[in-house]
């Protein structure tokens, strides 16, 4: 029995399995800890400074093609971008002139009505280090980070409509989760007729889906979805989606309605961050409207 | 018979701590590179590879620590989960450590096949964590695996010819 018994001659510390069990279980720690508590985020940060400059380094080819790229644009595609831009500039100009007129005269009648009056979000512009290569949470990685006043919340935007929340700050980088990522909720207004929704994530950058309307609902394909600004997170009155697809199925209690994220949500490199969380002055707002919900409910119970 | 010469021959080569250290940091920075879109489910784990390529040739060298090491800085960097990869890295260097004596007595076809359990094996510990803490799964992960094991082959003589190119420089 004993001859079966393979000769140690080296000590080789514990054997494979012992230590799969303890890195398993250490793991299985980690887990759990990162799930429900927040304690690790300063050593992901502190690990995230160390791996930054490798990042940097793997990121180089790519952003040396870009450049490179844009080096080579032809002188004639060049021509029809300057004439086309110069189009929309006028075009534009004449919209902006009569947004100023608006914006005086909204102002003067907010003043009027002594609204707390809606302030013009600073922003900044950051570049997409690079989108998440992880196929379950597609998450972009913004270059603008603590160091440049990044806070966790913040609203991340590019030129047409709303692309995600800044949901973890490293020193010098950012992590933003998208609209479209599963389950994440944004506060919603029909433009068309001013209904209110809440629009969550699919999980499939091209979809979104409105959950929770009524059949009855008014809302038709087409309608251009923006934020309500009623969770004091997302400044009202920013594009979100468009309704692509409605289906009423008196089966179901609730139309099964999808929506295309208005912004290019996995087409952009430059990306607007808004710096507009200090919104305390506005938070008595939400308490108002949801005073104002209140009698709706009761209502509703009476019914 | 000639391959089974060279083969022993390599068994005995020394090999340096320096070496599967930077063959770990490539194997990471492959892995960091922006896939996008389409291809996003075609990425390759090179970490995985390369990682059961050191547990099957040198089990004494590379274990299990080492790959739960590497997991962590994998997962900072790819924003998943604090020990999402760690776990599913420990579990596959202890079957390549287990399994190292089997896998290492086929040719390097039959080797891929061989491996293409345990890297799916270490998938699937990784899809199950996202699973149950996070409540989504998509299979096109999967495929990931499959392209994993079909480099097994190119990479394993990469870094075969690495080896022995530095063990003819050690020996001049």
């Amino acid at each position: 029995m004993e001859e079966n018994q393979p000769i140690r001659f080296f000590n080789r510390g514990p054997s494979p399995a012992v230590r799969l069990v303890f890195f398993a279980l250490l793991s299985l720690l980690l887990l759990f800890v990162d799930v429900r508590y927040r304690y690790l985020e300063s050593i992901r940060s502190g690990l995230s400074v160390l791996l930054y400059p490798l990042q940097r380094l793997v990121t180089a080819p790519s952003k040396l093609w870009h450049e490179v790229d844009d080096f080579f644009v032809s002188h004639n595609s060049l021509i029809r971008n300057n004439a086309e831009l110069r189009n929309q500039h006028t075009l534009d100009i004449a919209q902006l002139l009569q947004l100023q007129v608006l914006k005086a005269e909204n102002q003067h009648l907010r003043n009027l009505l002594m609204v707390q009056q809606r302030a013009d979000y600073p922003m900044q512009l950051a570049e997409i280090m690079y989108v998440e290569r992880d196929i379950f949470n597609r998450k972009i990685l913004l270059d603008k980070g603590a160091q440049a006043n990044v806070l966790a919340g913040q609203i991340v935007m590019d030129d047409s409509g709303i692309v995600g929340q800044v949901t973890r700050v490293y020193p010098w980088m950012s992590e933003v989760t998208l609209i479209t990522d599963k389950d994440h909720a944004v506060p919603v207004q029909v433009l068309r007729n001013g209904l209110r929704a809440v629009v969550f994530g699919t999980g499939d950058t091209g979809e979104l889906a409105l959950r929770y309307m009524p059949i009855s609902s008014d809302i038709e394909n087409g309608d251009l979805l923006v934020t309500s600004g009623i969770d004091g997170t997302y400044p009202p009155g920013l594009p979100v989606a468009k309704v692509i697809h409605v289906e009423r199925d008196p089966a179901y209690p609730f139309a099964r309605i999808l929506c295309a994220p208005i912004a290019g949500v996995d087409k952009r490199r430059q990306l607007l961050i808004l710096s507009a969380l200090l919104k305390l002055p506005e938070r008595p707002k939400v308490v108002v409207e949801t005073a104002t919900d209140k009698p709706k409910n009761g209502k509703r119970g009476g019914r | 018979m000639r391959d089974r010469i060279r083969k022993d021959q390599e068994f005995q080569l020394p090999v340096s701590r320096i070496f599967i250290a930077t063959s770990l940091l490539v194997a990471l920075l492959l892995d960091w590179l922006p896939w996008q879109g389409f291809w996003l489910a075609f990425r390759p784990d090179f970490v995985a590879l390369v990682l059961l390529y050191w547990c099957t040739h040198k089990p004494y060298h590379v274990g299990i620590s080492i790959a739960w090491t590497v997991g962590i800085l994998a997962d900072v960097a790819n924003a998943s989960l604090f020990g999402q990869h760690a776990l599913a890295y420990s579990v596959l260097a202890f079957s390549g450590i287990v399994l190292h004596r089997r896998v290492l007595m086929f040719n390097l076809h039959q080797q891929t096949l061989q491996i293409f359990p345990l890297l799916l094996l270490a998938y699937t510990v990784y899809a199950a964590v996202q699973w149950q803490l996070r409540g989504s799964i998509s299979w096109e992960y999967f495929i990931g695996s499959a392209v994993s094991a079909l480099l097994w082959t190119p990479v394993t003589i990469l870094l075969q010819a690495l080896r022995r190119s530095r063990a003819a420089s050690d020996q001049l």
